[in-house]
């Protein structure tokens, strides 16, 4: 019992936690790659700017002593958003709009969102520095065990992770109900579509654009937080996380926010349960088994954990280049 | 005066130019068809109106205002709608979606509107729930049209309706013209199927090489013997 | 069309001059062992520059992992040039990579035969589950033999160790390495549209640098491999300079005669066809141009001269330490160069290279003195106390400038310094 025990925490779990950052992260992604017809190579340094943002807000309202019932960075979450949405549309006003108005091709918008992705971490390093950072300036976050029947080991949340994964659920609700309930949610779907049909059909291109930047910059503000509070604010994440999450947005196809989902789970998951030691769990049944057990049975070491978002987007590059979803190859 | 004026245009892509001089004058309530050989610059006609590229001569008027150069954006607030010759639905949008995005520019109450495009168009109400995507080739272009007409158009641009479709489709597209033109809209369309569309035309525009060749009703053009020579296959 | 030619090569003459200045100056002020030091590492990487310019500017194909084709190469061509290890070769080593060899080329016989799979009937979905299977199988097996094998090695003799085999064999295997990776990924995402060969190369690149790092067993890891075998004399006894000009002068020579294949390829018919593949994808398919297949060879090409400058570059360093290539000196750079210089013109390519180069090995120092007067004004005027890492931080002030430089040019200056010569189409 012990072992499924350490299989939920190490395995289930883990997995939950980082396929929801991917997850929020692929949604931008995919929104952005669906609008704007590019790979935004900036959305890595864009969630770490968002963790920062929050992390001034809530040392602001901490020296400003307000108390709140619970950790304050949490509370700093929402108003960070909104501003790593406005930051996210002056990012496309300066850096990438001037380049889609004058026609450049897809790649060159590539480009310069690689451009960006160094201009914000090298100011983010230059005024923040390179070590860790926590993120619960106020309280030590509250870790819950809860005890599986059956086992003597608890099966164990941390506060920020049920924040996660609460926040996530309510983050794609909202967003299946923007998009198919709102006049700008369909107008999204409809540019992401055929942006052609939509510019002669009347629809504001502009809102659009600005729509999928607050809901890009919005849901990489948080999931740079959550995960920030999860582990340590470190501002390293850029081309570590950007993998992962383009493989989440390939897999789920490009365009399509529910594809990003299931895309940012699927990879979580494979990502955590490649490197999950398969040993503990058939260590019972070690006598009956016809090999001896090694000690370490992961199908991929962990510091090679990379590997597994990188094969998958092979897998389904060669397999199924339209993603599970059916999305577009431009 | 007339609704569409289009006065000596001249209009290309970047530098290379394909319009040299068309002129086009349609009054409210007719159907006008623009006719040719390929490359003729028929469909580039309907584009430059709709700004969709580089005018670099005349001018185009519609309804009084001059509209030459417009963006395309900004057409729909002129009731001004264009039904592309494909990819001319949001495939992953239902049906019902479709028309609403039709209706974007509108902030007032279009049900109304909407009743009467799946009046016109039964097989619609059907499939209200369904993506357009999934639809045939004949009722993709039935949402085309309906989403066309969500703005109450005064003028209604088609890029070759029947392209592709079968001969029993392509006069049931015609009649659904007549219809919409019955209801008051101006209608000005590209056709490959001359002679047909020439028969409902109040208008007809011959084009060739970036240039009207012949412009005068459709009936006159009909029984023009040197129009039919060189243009309608005999 | 004359007049502007002659322009042109006016234009070219006065910048060329421009930076034949500036490397006289700097040969004056920081004396010729420091600038010698600077223009072999300039010319390594006006190399690496030409085969991303070809890329990007013939082909408009955008390779964000210049650093995996630079540390593949630079890897490869350490374990052919550096002597043996004699414990390695005494032990039970020799027959553990043997037997992984094999398994290897039995690996690649079967993704070769799922690959092949559709001229036997089998469907594209079949095709594409047998692929995926062979790459399963291939993995399981070959990660299952490469645990054992690392171990045993690392146990017994430390690492593999070198052939011994003479330098200009290992720049050429390392060119060639670099080509047969190129090759893989570009059969996976030439086909599709251009942000995916982007994605595919940011990851095959960390790949690489993560697998260098941690495989001690054949790179020593972060242990480093050092001394390298330098092709010329190296420098004993303090004789610097007489090694650093033969080095320079080799590196010259490799440089001029790529230059000058590149000019001629990019004039030749088959330049003209990638140019027209570049400008209008749809029309020459239309005309019957293979576009896929096209892409691959200059993508390849490319992924060789990078392989091969990367090469040249590790081996002058003479220290061999994975942990040291780094996405901004070793892809980013190579691209400021590149757009500055002029993409798609071989000469915009070396004179960005070394011009880029020198301003970046100046803009150390400088960032840190400049930061050192903010840091002298800041604690004198607002009482401000600097944080410890102060220096290391000022540092990251360089990958602002890189970020900032790559986003002006692409909006003020596309064309970069020497522009293309063909118009585009």
């Amino acid at each position: 019992m012990n072992d499924l025990v350490f299989f939920i925490n190490k395995g289930l779990l883990s997995g939950m936690i980082i396929g929801s950052i991917y997850a929020m992260g692929a949604i931008g992604v995919t929104m952005i790659f669906g609008i704007l017809r590019f790979a935004h190579f900036a959305h890595g340094d864009m969630m770490t700017l968002g963790a920062f943002v929050t992390l001034i807000i809530a040392a602001l309202l901490a020296s400003a002593g307000v108390v709140l019932p619970c950790p304050i960075a949490f509370a700093a979450i929402i108003p960070a958003m909104a501003v790593t949405a406005v930051l996210a549309i002056g990012l496309d006003r300066i850096f990438y709009k001037p380049l889609r108005n004058a026609g450049a091709r897809p790649v060159v918008l590539v480009m310069a969102s690689v451009g960006v992705t160094l201009m914000l971490q090298g100011l983010i390093r230059l005024f923040a520095g390179v070590r860790a950072r926590d993120m619960f300036i106020d309280q030590p976050k509250d870790i819950f065990q809860i005890p599986f029947p059956g086992a003597t080991r608890a099966v164990i949340l941390t506060e920020p992770q049920i924040v996660l994964i609460g926040f996530t659920v309510v983050a794609v609700l909202a967003l299946h109900l923007f998009l198919t309930r709102s006049r700008l949610g369909k107008a999204m779907r409809a540019v992401s579509d055929n942006p052609e049909l939509a510019r002669i059909t009347g629809i504001n291109t502009n809102h659009v654009v600005w729509a999928t930047w607050i809901i890009g910059g919005g849901l990489a503000c948080a999931a740079g937080s959550l995960l920030s509070m999860d582990v340590t604010l470190k501002p390293d994440l850029s081309f570590n996380i950007l993998l992962p999450i383009f493989a989440a947005t390939i897999v789920g196809g490009i365009g399509q926010p529910y594809g990003a989902i299931a895309g940012g789970f699927l990879v979580g998951f494979c990502e955590t349960l490649a490197v999950f030691n398969w040993s503990v769990l058939l260590r019972p049944i070690k006598d009956s088994l016809w090999f001896e057990l090694p000690r370490n049975m992961a199908l991929v070491p962990t510091e090679y954990k990379l590997m597994v978002p990188f094969l998958i987007l092979i897998i389904v590059l060669i397999y199924r280049p339209t993603g599970i979803f059916r999305g577009r190859v431009l | 005066m007339s609704l569409l004026k289009i006065s000596n245009l001249h209009a290309g892509y970047g530098q290379m130019s394909i319009l040299k001089g068309v002129d086009m004058a349609l009054e409210a309530g007719e159907i006008g068809v623009i006719v040719g050989p390929n490359g003729a610059g028929k469909s580039t006609t309907l584009k430059a109106i709709f700004g969709m590229l580089n005018i670099t001569e005349g001018s185009i008027e519609f309804d009084g205002e001059d509209i030459t150069g417009i963006r395309s954006e900004a057409l729909a607030a002129h009731r001004i709608a264009f039904v592309p010759q494909e990819n001319n639905v949001f495939h992953t949008l239902t049906v019902h979606e479709n028309l609403e995005m039709g209706a974007y520019i509108r902030r007032d109450d279009f049900s109304r509107v909407m009743d009467h495009v799946y009046e016109i168009f039964p097989p619609l109400k059907e499939k209200r729930r369904q993506p357009a995507g999934e639809l045939s080739g004949g009722q993709r272009q039935m949402v085309a049209f309906g989403r066309a007409l969500m703005i109450e158009p005064k003028l209604i641009l088609l890029d070759e309706p029947t392209a592709g479709l079968s001969p029993m489709f392509m006069s049931q597209i015609f009649d659904r013209v007549i219809a919409i033109n019955k209801t008051g809209v101006t209608v000005a369309m590209v056709e490959q199927n001359a002679k047909q569309a020439l028969a409902i035309a109040h208008k007809g525009f011959v084009l060739a090489n970036g240039a009207n060749s012949f412009t005068d009703t459709g009936r006159n053009l009909l029984e023009n013997p040197e129009v039919a020579k060189s243009f309608l296959g005999g | 069309m004359e007049g502007n030619l002659f322009d042109r090569n006016r234009r070219d003459l006065i910048l060329f001059a421009g930076l034949a200045l500036l490397v006289a100056v700097i040969f004056l002020t920081q004396g010729s062992v420091y600038s010698l030091r600077m223009l072999v590492e300039a010319g390594c990487y006006a190399m690496i520059a030409l085969g991303l310019t070809i890329q990007w500017g013939y082909a408009g194909l955008f390779n964000v992992g210049v650093m995996g084709f630079i540390a593949a190469g630079a890897a490869s061509s350490v374990l052919i040039t550096f002597p043996t290890n004699p414990d390695f070769w005494n032990s039970n080593g020799p027959q553990l990579v043997g037997i992984f060899l094999v398994k290897l080329a039995f690996s690649a016989a079967l993704l070769w035969l799922a690959n092949i799979s559709g001229r036997f009937g089998a469907g594209r979905r079949l095709r594409g589950l047998l692929i995926v299977i062979a790459i399963a199988v291939a993995y399981l097996v070959l990660s299952a033999h490469m645990t054992v094998m690392a171990e045993q090695i690392e146990a017994n003799s430390g690492w593999i160790g070198g052939l011994g085999l003479p330098v200009l064999v290992g720049w050429i295997v390392a060119g060639v390495v670099a080509g047969i990776i190129a090759w893989f990924v570009g059969k996976i995402c030439l086909g599709l549209r251009s942000d995916y060969l982007a994605i595919a190369t940011l990851g095959i690149a960390q790949i690489i640098k993560h697998f260098l790092k941690n495989a001690d067993w054949l790179t020593r890891g972060t242990l480093t491999v050092s001394p390298l075998p330098w092709p010329v004399e190296t420098p004993s006894g303090g004789e610097f300079i007489m090694a650093r000009a033969s080095y320079l002068s080799l590196v010259a020579i490799a440089v001029v005669i790529i230059y000058l294949l590149l000019e001629r390829a990019y004039n030749a018919p088959w330049g003209r066809m990638m140019r027209a593949i570049r400008d209008n994808e749809t029309a020459a398919e239309a005309m019957g141009k293979n576009v896929t297949s096209r892409r691959i060879e200059i993508f390849v090409l490319g992924s060789v001269l990078m392989g091969f400058g990367g090469a040249m570059l590790i081996h002058f360093a003479s220290i061999y330490d994975p942990s040291g290539f780094l996405d901004l000196n070793h892809t980013f750079l190579i691209w400021v160069m590149v757009i500055l210089g002029g993409s798609g013109n071989n000469r915009g390519a070396i004179f960005g290279a070394i011009f880029v180069y020198i301003v970046w090995v100046m803009s150390e120092p400088i960032t840190l003195a400049l930061f050192d007067v903010i840091r002298t004004y800041g604690v004198a005027w607002f009482d401000w106390e600097p944080p410890s890492d102060f220096n290391s931080r000022a540092l990251q002030m360089r990958v602002f400038v890189i970020g900032l430089t790559i986003t002006l040019v692409l909006r003020f200056a596309p064309r970069g310094l020497l522009p293309e010569r063909q118009a585009r189409h």
